[in-house]
C-alpha cells in the first residue's frame, strides 16, 4: 500500500555540516498496518515522516501510496490524502476560529474550497457525534474558539480533524509528547480506537515504549536512518518491554564492538 | 454640520482602504505596503479613464482591478520568489510610483468637468455609504465561505491550510488581491470625491489604514457581536474626526502625518502592555485578536 524505495536524504550537501540521513532507505506497509516507531534522538524519524509527507523533499527514491508515486508532489498535494497530527497541539487547529469551523474545513479536505458556506448546519450533528466519542465533552462547545481549549482538548481536536476525512495514510510525529501522562494515554487511546475504526494505514512515532508494544500491529526501530528493528505480527502481539529492553542493548553492544573495530 | 459631513465622507471613503488594510494586516498578518501605491494607483485609474470620457462607474470598478493586479504582484514576488513580505510590497509599491505617473501622464489631474460617480442629483454621501457599506457586507459574506475560511486560517495557521491540501500560496495572492482592490477602490472614489489625482496621495495611507483599525478596535472592542469590519469602518471615522480636531487645535496640515503616525505608536504601545497578560486572561476579558471577532455580528 506504501512502498518507500531508494530513498536518499542528505541535508546541506556540499556544506562541513554535510548529513546524510537516509542512503537508500526501504520499507513495505500494508494497508491498515498501524506502525509504532521508535529511535533514538536523531535517528530520523521525524525526517522519514517529513519525507513522506513532503514537508521535506528527497534526494532520490520513490514513495509510492495506493501504486501512485508522490515523489515529485508538493507537500499540499500530498495532503489531500495523507493527515498528520504534530507534536505541538497548536499546528492542527486553527486558534481563532470555533471548533465547528475548524471541523467543517477539516471534513472539506481533498475537496474544493469555494465560495460555498463555511459551515453546514446539516453536518452538525456528525460533528457532534464524532466529538461526543472523545468523551471531552466538546460537542456541547462548538462554537468555542480552539484557542480557548487545553492542549490535550486541542490534540484530540486535531487528532479527529485529521481523520474525519478518511485519509489513505496518517502519520503521528510524537502527538502526544506535549501533553501530560493522562491526557497523553487518553489521546493514544483515542487514537488507537480513531484508527481501528476507520480503519487507517498509520505510522506514529513515539518515545514511549508502552505506547510502541501496545498500540498497533507493526513496530520499527531507527537508527541512524536505518530500521535495525522490524517486529510484526505474533511476535509484535507478544512483544515485552524487557524483550525490547534487550534487542536496545545487543544493539549498543554492537555498536560498541563496531566503535572498538573502528578504533582497533 | 459641514465639517462633520465631510469627516463621514471622507471617513467612509477611506473605510474602504481600511477594509483591505484589515485583510492583510489583520486577517493575513502581512505587513503590506503595496496599499502606499495602490491607492494612487486606484485614482490614478480613475481619473484617466474619467479624462477619456468613460462611463464613472465602470472607471471605478476598473481601478478595483488595477489594484488587484498590484496586489497580486506583490503575491506573486513573495510566494513565487521567495521575497520576504515586507520587502515584496516595498517593491510594488515603489515601482507603482512610476507606474501612476505613466498612467496620469503627469503628477495629478484635475476632474473639474469630468463626469464622475457623484455627478448625479444625490447627495456623495448616500453613494459613499452605499458603497462603502456594500463591500462591508460582500467581505463579511465572503469571510463566511470555505474560502473565506481558509483566508482567517492562512493568518493563523499556515501548516493548517497545507493539511487541507491547498497551496497556501495562492490564498495569500488572493487575498492580497483582494485587499489592494478594496485600496485602489478606496482612492478611484477618493480622487471623484475631492475632484484630483494626485501621485503623493498614496503616502502614508498604510498608517491611516492602521490608526483606523486600532482606533476602533480600542473604542468598539467592548460591544457585544461586533463585527471586526464595521470596527475598521467605524475606526476610519473617528481617525478622520481625530485629524479633524487637530486641526482644529491649531496644527497645521502638513503635521497631520505625524499625529497619524503617534496615534499609531501610542495605540500600538498600550496593546503590549496587553499582550503581556497570559493569554488565557486576555481571551476571557474578551479582548483577543480583532481576527477572532470576524465571524461575531
Ligand atoms: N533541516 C535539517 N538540516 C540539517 N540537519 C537536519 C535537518 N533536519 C534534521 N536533521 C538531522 O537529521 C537527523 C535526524 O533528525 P530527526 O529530526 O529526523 O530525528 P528524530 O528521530 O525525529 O529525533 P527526535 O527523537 O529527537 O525527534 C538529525 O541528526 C538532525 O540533526
Ligand atoms: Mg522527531
Amino acid at each position: 500500500m506504501l512502498q518507500i524505495q531508494n530513498l536518499y536524504k542528505t541535508f546541506q550537501r556540499n556544506t562541513i555540516n554535510e548529513k546524510t540521513i537516509f542512503s537508500n532507505f526501504k520499507v513495505d506497509i500494508n494497508k491498515g498496518d498501524f506502525i509504532t516507531v521508535i529511535g533514538s534522538n536523531g535517528a530520523g524519524k521525524s525526517t522519514l515522516l517529513n519525507l513522506i509527507s513532503g514537508a521535506i523533499q528527497a534526494d532520490e527514491g520513490n514513495i509510492i501510496l495506493n501504486k501512485k508515486d508522490l515523489i515529485q508532489l508538493p507537500e499540499h498535494k500530498r495532503s489531500k490524502i495523507i493527515s498528520r497530527v504534530f507534536q505541538d497541539p497548536s499546528f492542527g487547529t486553527s486558534p481563532s476560529m470555533t471548533i465547528l469551523e475548524n471541523l467543517s474545513m477539516a471534513v472539506n479536505k481533498g475537496k474544493k474550497f469555494n465560495l460555498s458556506m463555511g459551515v453546514y448546519k446539516e453536518n452538525i450533528p456528525r460533528f457532534k457525534e464524532v466529538l461526543s466519542q472523545l468523551s471531552l465533552g466538546l460537542e456541547n462547545m462548538i462554537d468555542t474558539k480552539v484557542g480557548m481549549l487545553s492542549g490535550g482538548q486541542r490534540q484530540a481536536l486535531s487528532l479527529v480533524m485529521a481523520t474525519i476525512s478518511n485519509p489513505d495514510l496518517l502519520l503521528l510525529d510524537e502527538h502526544t509528547a506535549a501533553l501530560d501522562p493522562k491526557t497523553s494515554e487518553r489521546i493514544v487511546e483515542l487514537t488507537e480506537k480513531i484508527v481501528l475504526d476507520k480503519n487507517i494505514t498509520t505510522l506514529m512515532v513515539t518515545h514511549n515504549l508502552h505506547q510502541a508494544i501496545n498500540q498497533g500491529n507493526r513496530l520499527l526501530m531507527l537508527h541512524q536512518g536505518e530500521i535495525i528493528l522490524d517486529i510484526k505480527g505474533e511476535e509484535k502481539k507478544s512483544l515485552t518491554i524487557e524483550k525490547l529492553l534487550s534487542y536496545f542493548d545487543k544493539i549498543q553492544d554492537n555498536q560498541f564492538i563496531s566503535d572498538r573495530l573502528l578504533f582497533s | 454640520m459641514e465639517l462633520w459631513l465631510t469627516i463621514l465622507e471622507q471617513g467612509l471613503i477611506f473605510g474602504i482602504m481600511t477594509l483591505g488594510v484589515y485583510i492583510t494586516y489583520k486577517i493575513l498578518d502581512f505587513p503590506d505596503l503595496t496599499v502606499d501605491g495602490s491607492f494612487p494607483l486606484g485614482a490614478a485609474v480613475a481619473a484617466s479613464l474619467l479624462q477619456s470620457g468613460i462611463n464613472p462607474f465602470i472607471a471605478t470598478i476598473l481601478s478595483f482591478g488595477a489594484g488587484a493586479l498590484a496586489g497580486g504582484v506583490t503575491g506573486i514576488l513573495h510566494t513565487k520568489l521567495k521575497i520576504t513580505n515586507l520587502l515584496s510590497s516595498i517593491l510594488v509599491m515603489i515601482g507603482l510610483y512610476s507606474i501612476n505617473l505613466r498612467v496620469m501622464g503627469k503628477a495629478n489631474i484635475p476632474l473639474f468637468q469630468e463626469k464622475t460617480i457623484f455627478t448625479n442629483d444625490l447627495m456623495p454621501i448616500y453613494i459613499i455609504a452605499f458603497i462603502t457599506i456594500f463591500m462591508k457586507i460582500c467581505l463579511d459574506l465572503f469571510l463566511k465561505t470555505k474560502l473565506g475560511f481558509l483566508l482567517k486560517a492562512t493568518g493563523d495557521n499556515p501548516k493548517l491550510i497545507t493539511s487541507l491540501g491547498i497551496d497556501i500560496g495562492t490564498i495569500k495572492i488572493m487575498a492580497l488581491m483582494l485587499a489592494n482592490g478594496l485600496v485602489a477602490l478606496s482612492g478611484a472614489i477618493m480622487a471623484q470625491h475631492q475632484r484630483f489625482a494626485d501621485v503623493g496621495m498614496g503616502t502614508g495611507v498604510i498608517v491611516m489604514g492602521l490608526a483606523a483599525i486600532i482606533l476602533g478596535e480600542t473604542v468598539l472592542k467592548n460591544i457585544p457581536f461586533i463585527y471586526a469590519t464595521t470596527m475598521a469602518i467605524i475606526g476610519s471615522i473617528l481617525y478622520k474626526a481625530s485629524t479633524a480636531f487637530a486641526l482644529k487645535l491649531g496644527f497645521p496640515a502638513t503635521d497631520l502625518k505625524l499625529i497619524t503616525a503617534i496615534i499609531v505608536v501610542i495605540a500600538l504601545a498600550l496593546r503590549y502592555k496587553d499582550i503581556k497578560l497570559p493569554w488565557r486572561f486576555k481571551e476571557l476579558l474578551g479582548g483577543g485578536s480583532s481576527a477572532t471577532n470576524t465571524e461575531s455580528i
